[in-house]
């Protein structure tokens, strides 16, 4: 069957089976490997998408269900063929370390700030408490973001 | 996942014919966020798979103090919505508790009522409000109160063909309301949840009260021991303090391999005191 969706500005149909979820038309089928496979059971955030503008678990959603729904991934926010602003803080500050919680860190924190711009740290932890980093401590990653928002205010 | 049939009717009666036509070999999809997992561990294996969110089943009504609340209705909704916020805002602070944030990007109200997760927060927010859940099948249509709802861990009166159409609840923009909970990490479900809602006449005495828990047995937990305790009383520490204990003392709730019965139950007490502390505190502004 065909699933229709927008993945990063660019409308796509593709054939599907109708028990493939999205991170398996993301990976397997397009090749679109900055989303991770982790839980596969929406706990971890390492498959995090944004549908519609929403962070979602790409394992979580089937594919053939997108009707035509917009999908960005990690690879939606290059700008000109350079890195997005919050992936250069990300850089800057130590926020990467094994890097495979980090396309959905980065996916999780740019849906909140347009929804909350100017967070505390405290709102920061919240926003990314779904998402599971198992190198950092978290600490540099909220640091990371905590420059991005100063940066930007 | 095991591979399945996938149909996406877009008429709530095309749905309920084919919910008709296949029966138990069907599940229902709504936001995904169990249904998705239960199919990766295969501990469900149905034929058919009925994506039910083209149907229009999303829209949130105010009228004559009461509330419609479609099943579609998705838990990021339940937050932000301003009317819900003005009618009946337990339901935002409820929802807040829910899972992950990706969990309430798809997760929908109807989901969690016919999923019955019995440490669920909206079940319990439901079976609190006294809310009535519309109900369909082919052959016609029920209303079904939420306390009536639930007959055990993930089982409901739901039969085969059927399915959760919305809820109505009361408006409740004059009560005090407070959600509190315990559970091991953030996005967990819940080892004890309390809802509570206290409406105060002038006197500032209890002229209305509306208890339940989440997690502390098969299915949400009404608290009536509570409510009574607190009816026609002004409430001052102490008698939240005890309505707290009595509805604690009714409890029995399960062990399991990380918490004691014994331990839930005393967290239910003292989460119930200060679910009801806050929910007086909010009626009195």
């Amino acid at each position: 069957m065909i699933a229709r969706l927008v993945l990063n500005g660019r409308p796509r149909e593709v054939d599907v089976r109708p028990n493939q979820t999205l991170l398996e038309l993301l990976r397997d089928t397009l090749g679109i490997f900055d989303v991770k496979e982790g839980c596969d059971e929406g706990v971890c955030g390492v498959c995090t998408v944004l549908l519609d503008g929403r962070p979602a678990s790409s394992c979580l959603v089937l594919a053939a269900g997108l009707r035509g729904r917009a999908v960005l991934t990690l690879r939606g926010l290059e700008r000109d063929g350079g890195l997005h602003p919050l992936q250069e803080a990300f850089i800057r500050h130590g926020a990467v370390q094994c890097g495979f919680c980090t396309p959905g860190m980065l996916l999780t924190t740019l849906a909140f700030l347009e929804r909350e711009p100017h967070p505390d740290r405290e709102a920061i932890r919240a926003a990314l408490e779904g998402n599971l980093c198992r190198c950092t401590g978290y600490t540099k990653i909220v640091d990371a973001v905590e420059a991005y928002v100063r940066a930007h205010d | 996942m095991h591979p399945f049939e996938y149909a996406a009717p877009e008429t709530l009666d095309d749905a309920l014919s084919l919910l008709r036509e296949h029966g138990d070999e069907a599940k229902v999809l709504s936001g995904g966020q169990s249904l998705i997992p239960i199919l990766h561990y295969r501990l469900a294996r149905p034929r058919v798979v009925i994506d039910i969110n083209a149907l229009p089943l999303g829209d949130i009504a105010v009228r004559d103090g009461r509330i419609g609340i479609g099943a579609l209705v998705r838990y990021h909704r339940l937050e932000e919505s301003a009317e819900l916020a003005r009618h009946c805002p337990v339901l935002a602070e409820a929802a807040r508790l829910i899972g992950n944030v990706r969990v309430r990007t798809l997760g929908t109200l109807g989901g969690s009522l016919a999923h019955a997760d019995p440490a669920a927060e909206l079940p319990a927010v439901m079976t609190a409000l006294d809310a009535r859940l519309g109900v369909a099948s082919a052959s016609g249509r029920r209303t079904v109160a939420a306390r009536d709802f639930f007959t055990g861990p993930l089982t409901t009166v739901l039969a085969a063909d059927e399915i959760v159409t919305g809820v109505e609840v009361p408006a409740m923009s004059a009560h005090g309301w407070a959600v509190e909970e315990l559970s091991r990490r953030a996005g967990d479900f819940a080892i004890v949840a309390v809802v509570a809602l206290i409406g105060l006449d002038r006197r500032g005495h209890v002229d209305d009260a509306r208890v339940a828990f989440g997690g502390v047995g098969d299915r949400p937990v009404h608290a009536g021991a509570a409510e009574d305790a607190l009816r026609g009383r002004e409430p001052t520490a102490e008698v939240l303090a005890r309505a707290a204990q009595a509805a604690r003392d009714t409890l029995a709730p399960p062990t399991d391999a990380f918490v004691s019965g014994a331990y839930r139950r005393h967290v239910a007490g003292v989460l119930c005191r200060r679910a009801l502390t806050r929910a007086v505190e909010r009626a009195r502004r």
